[in-house]
């Protein structure tokens, strides 16, 4: 990779975990409002979304205390979405994954893409927007490099399964190594373990990373699905160890 | 190449997660309750950046509160290298924890001292959950800056 003589990076903990924003362009004035503008946004987020916060817009939906309408705009969004995602995967992602509300599957995605959106509005074309594990990219690294993502192993510490190359890219992997057996099969309720990890990669994180928690649940049922979908390819290593690839997967 | 570990060698890219690590230029701010929220200048792919420490020796980092219980790690450098990183507390009271323990941390110094050298620009499917680490290893090493 050639030197780079500029870009910009920070650093934030929120939402329960670490963002991170590598801008490879030269930072402009725009370009630092918008980085900004994008924290300030994914506290927001956490403010609306966050199920560990009791007096969040999501709580208080949750309880029933408060109806979509008097949610804010981006609560009804981002439910339409996680609707979405369920049909497409046939119930396997659920905005309620235990029984009580709880978007938590897509909203970091969805805040992820969207902080990327804005930092390519205000002119950062070449950005790495890396939230707690799963990424947008757009661009390069540098010019004519394009991005070297590692995948974390699941099952071997320090090492990594593989290295996800390419612009304009979102990667994401959902997996029992670092948080524990969290994802639930929505159809029991009880933690998903049929696999250690699956890595999927597409263009937009959004649905990139709801498609790797709901691929994380259905375990091995997942491989024909993702096979079915354009413009998805997938990685899962087996909790003993094996890995399989969806047929596009050139990692 | 199917596989790469973190070890690979390769001096250009940096993970971002040690970027994050940086020593700091203002010690002495420190308190267990600020957000880190570091904006650092980019590194390029000769030398130490400028204005980085040239310290050697260990620094503790400030002990950090997270959902899981307290956590706290000693750096230590050699000219400004981080070489090592040892957990001093971490989170024993349930399985859970002490599978973060057993297994996050020792990834997360992996990362930290391998990322030095990896040929990649950052990782999927570490999710640093145990920010405790990340604050606490910041804290030592804005210790090593001043």
């Amino acid at each position: 990779m050639a030197d780079r003589a500029y870009g910009l990076r920070h650093v934030e903990h929120v939402m329960g975990t670490v963002f991170s924003f590598d801008i490879r362009d030269r930072p402009t004035p725009a370009i630092r409002r918008a980085l900004d503008d994008a924290v300030r946004g994914l506290h927001h987020v956490d403010a609306v979304f966050s199920t560990y916060r009791p007096d969040s817009a999501i709580s208080r939906l949750g309880r029933g205390e408060s109806g979509l309408t008097t949610c804010p705009a981006e609560v009804r969004e981002v439910l339409d979405l996680c609707g979405d995602v369920t049909r497409v995967s046939r119930g396997w992602f659920s905005a309620t994954p235990g029984g009580v509300l709880d978007p938590s599957g897509l909203v970091k995605g969805w805040a992820v893409e969207a902080a990327s959106q804005l930092l390519y509005e205000s002119g950062a074309h070449n950005t790495c927007v890396n939230g707690g594990g799963d990424l947008q990219l757009r661009g390069e690294a540098a010019p004519g490099a394009p991005w070297r993502i590692g995948v974390a192993h699941p099952l071997r510490r320090g090492a990594l399964a593989t290295v996800v190359t390419g612009r304009d890219l979102a990667v994401a992997t959902s997996g029992t190594a670092e948080r524990g057996a969290h994802i639930l099969d929505p159809h029991t309720g009880t933690p998903a373990l049929g696999l250690a990890s699956i890595t999927v990669v597409g263009q937009a994180l959004t649905l990139t990373d709801a498609f790797a928690t709901a691929a994380f649940a259905m375990g091995g049922g997942a491989r024909g699905w993702l096979e079915s979908l354009d413009g998805y390819e997938a990685l899962a290593v087996t909790p003993d160890g094996r890995e399989w690839r969806t047929s596009g997967f050139g990692w | 190449m199917r596989r790469a570990v973190l070890t690979t060698t390769g001096t250009s890219a940096l993970v971002v997660v040690l970027l994050s690590l940086k020593p700091h230029q203002a010690p002495g701010l420190l308190d267990a309750s600020r957000r880190p929220a570091t904006t650092v200048s980019p590194r390029t792919s000769t030398g130490a950046p400028p204005g980085a420490t040239t310290a050697t020796g260990t620094f503790n980092g400030d002990p950090i509160d997270t959902r899981y219980g307290p956590v706290q790690v000693a750096a230590t450098l050699v000219k400004g290298k981080l070489t090592a990183v040892r957990v001093l507390r971490a989170p024993d009271e349930n399985g859970r924890d002490q599978e973060i323990a057993a297994f996050a941390l020792p990834r997360l110094t992996q990362e930290a001292l391998g990322a030095q050298s990896a040929d990649i620009d950052s990782v999927s499917g570490a999710s640093y959950t145990s920010q405790g680490y990340m604050e606490s290893l910041q804290s030592a090493l804005d210790r090593a800056g001043g």
